[in-house]
């Protein structure tokens, strides 16, 4: 049953927490965004190790939740449902979290929904860039992945209990008995078409940023500073191009970059531009196949490297190709952030997606194409 | 006239010489930057050609290659008549649709045994002739390699595209599939490459078990 606050309205508040963004969104259920506040940890040196994301995570939590309830101006008490980021993600980060969430819900005395990372990072862009039914090439430091809905509806007859229905598919089945129909249902989730076999994109773009010498600040993304040095860039050569029929692999790539940088027969200016030349090729090819294969109408771009322009450029042209949109998820809601959990932890509720407290755990490899998605075919 | 247009390539039905030809164009992609681009077109092109050779040379059915154009990027070659494997598959009675998998398992088995990864082992890339030939086409993305590694990935590429458009019967088709395969490649290679290929699933991201 919806509970509504005094306004009329019904409200979630989504907490993220998947790796180094600490982030709280409030939504209304009509998917009005009234507070999004991010709080970035930003490593010394190296790459993002979990501890320390999540020491900072506790360390912020507090006021970044007090910051979220100001900017959208209402109370803790008005909220009706606690979402979160239940995985795939670092497991230090994820618990941060996932704490925090239950703590409120079970004060509050509200339903808790956990909500997987990577639907979210779909269900906002969706919601933000008005896509209906989208290829979606979700790029960042954790993730590189190719997705489109699917919808799949089998039944079962008889005894032939042995369809697997995949590997990866884990189903339930209900028996009721006779002969005839032993079980019919029905099942909505995303696909994954193509993914990284080892590294994500824009970890390959950050070892490579750091190898270069670039550090991270609040203000610049390593990946922006690749970009930037790479539109100085004139001469292309040839580095690694390594599509396996839909699926990617990057360490290749990256280990051929450093080396031709340290190297120096080669100005990093151009360095940076081979390795993005080569990178988002392989993206935009990978994401044309899917394009071709499902006639999707739209081709959406999320992520932290969603921000690239270069990317957004050679995927606007295969959309066109294709008569496809291309729809760019604006960087607030591309990078990790507490409003896509709201979000879809509100789809979610609505189809009775809750999760007792005590069921809570996190899920720190939990695929996108694990999850139903009873909201997107209506 | 433009029988398939793929992502990669076009494919074009034509009289070449009195014969049925199809023509495979790798148009120029505008979003690559121009040396990328040629430099894949042209490789791929060649790639491809010396694949669809070789792999005759190991007993697997292809199209017979009557043409190379390396500037346009264009190869001409037979138009297999046929059903693609992907189309009859799901529609086959078991025992029929166990015995074409295991059929195919052979196949790869015979490429892998002339170090020919075909990169792009999907069942939209097999064609079953009227006289039950089956044809492997589309080597675009095929690579010479003897490794485990590389063998290990096309199969598990198969196994995906079993996931993806056989779900029902995936498991017990790629079960047929190595079953075949290790005909081919003798059973103690298939299971070297049966453990690559849970390795390699294991490395994927975000999988449970691992």
């Amino acid at each position: 049953m919806l509970q509504t606050s005094s306004s009329g309205s019904s409200y979630c508040l989504g907490i993220e927490s998947t790796a180094d963004d600490f982030s709280v969104g409030i939504l209304s259920f009509d998917g009005k965004v009234l507070a999004n506040v991010i709080s970035a940890y930003i490593p010394e040196k190296g790459g993002i190790h979990p501890r320390e994301a999540a020491r900072h995570h506790v360390e912020v939590a507090g006021n970044v939740l007090a910051e979220a309830f100001e900017r959208a101006g209402i109370k803790p008490r008005d909220m009706n449902i606690i979402a979160f980021s239940q995985g795939p993600g670092m497991g230090p980060c994820l618990r941060t979290g996932a704490t925090a969430a239950r703590a409120l819900a079970s004060y509050l005395g509200v339903p808790l929904v956990g909500v997987n990372h990577c639907v979210a990072h779909i269900e906002i862009g969706r919601l933000v860039t008005e896509a209906k039914d989208p290829v979606t090439l979700y790029v960042s430091g954790g993730n590189t992945i190719v997705a489109a809905f699917e919808e799949s509806r089998y039944r079962i007859f008889g005894e032939t209990l042995d369809i697997a229905v995949g590997n990866c598919l884990d189903v339930s089945l209900y028996v009721s008995g006779g002969n005839t129909i032993v079980a019919a249902f029905e099942e909505s989730r995303y696909r994954i078409f193509g993914e990284t076999l080892d590294i994500a994109v824009g970890n390959c773009l950050d070892v490579f940023a750091r190898e270069a010498g670039f550090r991270q600040d609040a203000t610049k993304p390593l990946g922006a500073m690749v970009e930037e040095l790479a539109s100085r860039g004139q001469t292309f050569f040839s580095l690694p191009y390594t599509v396996k029929g839909m699926d990617l692999s990057f360490s290749g790539l990256l280990t051929a970059a450093v080396q031709s940088l340290h190297e120096g027969k080669h100005r990093p200016e151009d360095v940076c531009l081979s390795l993005q030349e080569v990178a988002f090729s392989m993206l935009t090819e990978v994401t044309e196949r899917a394009l071709a294969h499902t006639e999707k109408p739209e081709v959406l771009l999320t992520g932290g490297v969603a921000a690239n322009k270069r990317l957004q450029s050679m995927l606007k042209l295969i959309a066109e190709d294709h008569g496809a949109r291309f729809c760019t998820v604006p960087k607030q809601f591309a990078l990790d952030n507490g409003a896509m959990i709201a979000w879809t932890g509100i789809l979610a509720y609505q189809h009775g997606m809750t999760v007792p407290i005590e069921k809570s755990f996190v899920k720190l490899k939990w695929r996108l194409d694990e999850v139903n998605v009873p909201w997107v075919d209506e | 006239m433009l029988f398939k247009k793929g992502a990669e390539a076009n494919l074009y039905l034509e009289e070449w010489h009195d014969r049925k030809v199809i023509m495979k164009r790798r148009l120029p992609k505008e979003y690559r930057t121009t040396e990328l681009d040629e430099q894949i077109r042209f490789q791929r092109t060649i790639h491809e050609s010396q694949a669809i050779h070789r792999a005759k040379e190991a007993g697997v059915p292809t199209p017979t290659i009557f043409m190379i154009d390396t500037v346009e990027a264009t190869i001409i070659m037979e138009f297999v008549e046929g059903r693609q494997v992907k189309q009859i598959l799901n529609g086959l009675p078991r025992e029929e649709k166990l015995g074409l998998c295991h059929h195919i398992g052979m196949l790869i088995g015979r490429l892998h045994n002339h170090e020919i990864i075909h990169g792009d082992l999907t069942t939209s890339n097999m064609i079953q002739t009227q006289r039950g030939k089956v044809v492997l086409v589309d080597f675009g993305l095929s690579e010479q390699s003897k490794e485990l590694e590389a063998r290990g990935v096309d199969l598990h590429l198969m196994k995906r595209a079993f996931q993806s458009t056989h779900y029902k019967y995936a498991k017990e088709c790629f079960k047929a599939v190595m079953e075949g395969y290790a005909v081919t490649v003798g059973t103690t290679t298939a299971k070297k490459v049966m453990e690559k290929i849970k390795e390699i699933e294991k490395r994927g991201r975000y999988i449970s078990e691992r």
